[in-house]
């Protein structure tokens, strides 16, 4: 393969490398080369610059060629991520180190919540899958990724691909539009159909929002939700991370439901860490926490999906409660 | 001793990581130092010390922050050999974008915060690009998407770091860098260790406090541009 891309940045013009590999413009931003003659191979067209430029940062004409090589090697091997069709969560110790006995699988595609009073170690147990932990974080539990422990060196490759993390503390800080922010993403994934994405991922965040925002819109204008419908949509079609935890979703015109599933419908493991009724009871399966420890494994019953419904229509009534205050009208007990 | 060089940009969030990986480091018993080297004043001296950790603190002032780096870790590793610290961490800013205190055969460490614009890894050059490890920062107020496209730019200039994502308040991530550490070569001395990249070059007027504007003030080693 290096042996291919050498011959390619040797032979072909920069036009054709670039028709091959848009993101190779980057390369040349990079390194201030980006006034290149397109119609020359790379090596001819160095030949017509000030070699200052390069210089600069530490290459010369033979040492630019490798790392164009290597930039190249890395972007087009970016698309490999684990697939992960299972993890294990294997017990470690409470925080009075008594011994936390489980043995917990998620398949790709479950909705896991996990519940328990704040400081209970929720973010703890959360912390653990992010890194891998093979017992030796403080809480000794292992995470076995499609069956097998994992060697650090594994976990090092995998560090970052693996987990996408959702919180309500997070923001956009880009000044960009929803549509150029969506590109942006598709583009670094290199993902082999941009425009067909981009799309995709437009019509999902819009469809768990009430109120609707276009392709122009600024991401930073967005209201809170349609800014968590964006991220949630952006995650399920553009992330390749197989693992999605989220910490809360804050109940702001976002359908929560309809987020959740559409994340596990992208067959990720989604794990909730949450106190909201709702998220906690559209999983699966609930976690509870207590003292550092997993204390209860609870399959959630018929009985409560059914309870579900009922808690929807709650959390509706308080939704419109809530909308009413916002535009300046009364509220009187029928309202409830 | 184990050295490691932890550089990045002013309120990056260096002296956070640094903290939280002292907590992974010491749950192992290790003994650890921190010289921080800065400009002109620094308030990181209170944080190392409320945190019991020995630290050093000097200022470049006048003198190019790389130059002065350079010209002091050898005194102060002999520093961090008489504590008898297991490791001695240098904690630099990089200010200019081109400062890279990185040296051959010790673990080199690029702190980079999310906020910073997605861009940034592209414009901070030598010191990101030379870096073993890029430790990311405030990558928790962000997007999940705004991470992917802010480490697929780090990538672009250094395929080859380990990429860590590190919360400085809460320590999430700091676990693994502590994983890390362990490839910190052991050394006993500096002597005859080579940058990874060259400092800035400056000898002329104004590095020797010349103040007044106008080509005859202008002597030594100088870089005009073209103006059309």
């Amino acid at each position: 393969m290096i042996n291919d891309l050498y011959d390619r940045v040797t032979n072909e013009t920069l036009q054709e490398l670039i028709a091959d590999y848009p993101i190779v413009a980057d390369f040349f931003i990079n390194y201030n080369l980006q006034n290149l003659e397109n119609e020359l191979p790379f090596s001819e067209a160095l030949n017509k610059v000030d070699e200052n430029i390069l210089i600069d940062f530490g290459l010369n004409k033979t040492t630019v060629l490798d790392q164009l090589v290597l930039f190249l090697q890395t972007v087009s091997g970016e698309e490999q991520t684990t697939t992960v069709q299972e993890i294990t969560i294997l017990g470690g110790q409470t925080k009075s180190e008594d011994v936390e006995e489980f043995v917990f699988s998620i398949k790709s595609g479950e909705i896991i919540s996990i519940v328990g009073p704040t400081g209970s170690g929720k973010s703890r147990f959360l912390a653990d899958i992010e890194c891998l932990a093979q017992r030796d974080t403080p809480t000794k539990r292992q995470i076995l990724v499609n069956g097998r422990a994992l060697e650090d060196e594994e976990r090092f490759v995998m560090d970052g691909r693996l987990v996408a993390q959702l919180s309500q503390n997070m923001n956009f800080v880009m000044d960009l539009s929803v549509g150029e922010f969506l590109e942006m993403h598709a583009k670094s994934r290199l993902h082999p159909n941009p425009t067909k994405v981009v799309a995709e991922c437009f019509a999902a965040a819009n469809e768990l929002v009430g109120e609707k925002f276009t392709l122009q819109t600024k991401v930073t204008q967005l209201s809170g939700g349609q800014s968590r419908a964006l991220m949630i949509a952006d995650t399920a079609c553009m992330s390749t991370s197989p693992i999605v935890l989220i910490d809360e979703i804050e109940n702001a015109g976002v359908d929560r439901r309809q987020a959740i599933h559409m994340l596990a419908k992208n067959e990720k493991i989604v794990l909730i860490s949450t106190h909201d009724p709702l998220l906690a009871l559209m999983a699966g399966k609930r976690l509870v926490i207590k003292n550092g420890g997993v204390y209860k494994i609870i399959e959630t019953t018929p009985e409560e999906r059914e309870s579900l419904a009922k808690i929807e229509m709650l959390d509706n009534t308080l939704q419109s409660i809530r909308n009413k205050l916002r535009i300046g009208d009364r509220i009187t007990p029928d309202t409830i | 001793m184990r050295l490691i060089t932890v550089a990045g940009p002013p309120s990056s969030g260096k002296t956070s990581v640094i903290l939280r990986l002292a907590d992974i480091l010491r749950e192992k018993n290790q003994k650890i130092g921190v010289v921080k080297f800065d400009c002109l004043t620094s308030f990181d001296k209170i944080r190392y010390t409320e945190y019991d950790i020995p630290v050093l603190v000097g200022f470049a002032g006048k003198f190019c922050p790389d130059h002065f780096f350079i010209s002091n870790v050898e005194d102060a590793v002999r520093w961090g050999m008489r504590e008898g610290f297991d490791i001695l961490i240098t904690e630099s800013a990089g200010l200019c974008n081109r400062c890279s205190p990185h040296i051959r055969g010790v673990l080199a460490i690029c702190v980079i915060d999310n906020l910073s614009g997605i861009h940034t890894p592209r414009k901070i050059g030598p010191m990101l690009k030379f870096a073993d490890i890029v430790v990311v920062t405030k990558g928790d107020i962000v997007s999940q998407a705004e991470r992917e496209v802010f480490m697929f730019n780090i990538r672009q200039v250094n395929s080859n770091a380990k990429i860590i994502f590190i919360n400085g308040i809460t320590g999430q991530g700091a676990f693994m860098l502590g994983k890390h550490t362990i490839f910190a070569a052991k050394i006993a001395s500096l002597r005859g260790y080579k940058l990874r990249f060259t400092t800035p070059a400056s000898v002329c007027s104004y590095c020797t406090g010349e103040t007044r504007i106008g080509e005859e003030y202008q002597n030594g080693m100088l870089r005009k541009m073209e103006f059309p």
